[in-house]
């Protein structure tokens, strides 16, 4: 119980600090408590698929499979089955990362996880023909093309300042 | 509509799971709720933060920050924006093409954009959780950096 409260001494004192503002700024109210049911309701909608995916997922997929088909050693195929895994999601980036955490943990490299999650983020297929309509063609494909590229980089930085420590702690996390 | 498939492939996967076995379904199951229960106290708090956040910085104020500023001012700040804020693409999308109709700059819509769907300020904490310091605060800091490569070719493209 002791182990549950602390685990959630964080949301509880934000919590304290959100009624405080609702408080003391009154005018502020409507749009906090607005936007606060908003996302709520994102999060209520959006996670129980994602979540009941990444659940099967550790279930189903053996380790073996996971390194074959994510692990280190393979190559632009795996890159590729990451990034179409990520453009094929839905919702908020926030919920890429218990999923790619148990990729992670799973074996998939640290170099795939970060293309799902670059992916996840910026390219995303019904989005894209949602921001073609919005702005255009030219904007949507350019910044696709370029965030291809950014993608790429960025997980191979980051796959660069990943620690050993970091797989280990999620794989003690992650029961 | 893509959570409409998310949800079908779901059902779909957990239907085909439940038939081939019971006890592995439920032991899928039990694994996603103890995922889901293990980072509840961090969403509870990144819904709390964006909440506040976007009281004081709504949708008109970030169309304030984003349709007068110009220049490269202008990118740093609608970068900065989109870092700290937290907006679905299909409210930000039509946010960020009445700006361009209202003559925003393009450079600077892409960089608001670009930094509001890769970088997070709000879930860093969240992301930190499972990916550790180092890591997430890299991906964050590469990623903002590169929304201004990726604003700047963007402008460049549109403008040709």
């Amino acid at each position: 119980m002791k182990k549950g409260l602390r685990r959630y001494a964080a949301a509880i004192l934000m919590g304290m600090v959100f009624l405080a503002l609702i408080i003391i700024f009154p005018d502020y109210r409507e749009k906090a408590g607005k936007s606060l049911l908003g996302q709520l309701g994102t999060v209520a909608l959006v996670l129980p698929p994602i979540f009941i995916l990444l659940g099967l997922l550790d279930v189903w997929v053996p380790r073996e499979k996971m390194i074959r088909i994510l692990g280190e050693g393979s190559s632009v195929k795996g890159a590729l089955v990451a990034f179409l895994l990520g453009s094929f999601a839905a919702g908020p980036l926030y919920g890429a990362f218990p999923f790619a955490a148990v990729l992670l943990k799973k074996g998939a490299s640290v170099f795939n996880v970060m293309i799902f999650l670059g992916a996840w983020s910026t390219t995303k297929l019904p989005m894209l023909l949602f921001e073609i309509s919005a702005l255009g063609l030219r904007f949507a494909l350019s910044r696709l093309a370029i965030d291809i590229v950014a993608i790429v980089f960025i997980a191979l930085l980051v796959k660069r300042s990943f620690h050993e420590d970091d797989i280990r702690r999620l794989q003690t996390q992650i029961p | 509509m893509d959570t409409i498939i998310l949800y079908i492939v779901a059902v779909a996967a957990l239907a085909a799971s439940a038939i081939v076995s019971r006890t592995k379904t439920l032991a899928a199951l039990k694994k996603a709720w103890k995922a889901f229960e293990g980072i509840l106290g961090q969403f509870l708090v990144v819904l709390f933060l964006v909440a506040m956040l976007m009281a004081v910085l709504d949708t008109a104020t970030i169309s304030n920050i984003l349709g007068e500023q110009s220049g490269l001012l202008g990118i740093l700040g609608a970068s900065l924006v989109g870092a700290i804020t937290l907006i679905p693409g299909f409210v930000a999308f039509p946010i960020a093409a009445s700006l361009l109709a209202q003559g925003a700059g393009v450079t600077q819509i892409a960089a608001f954009v670009s930094s509001l769907m890769m970088v997070g300020v709000v879930t860093l904490p969240m992301e930190i959780q499972y990916f550790g310091k180092r890591s997430a605060i890299m991906r964050n800091s590469l990623a903002f950096f590169f929304s201004f490569l990726i604003a700047f070719f963007v402008g460049w493209v549109v403008s040709l």
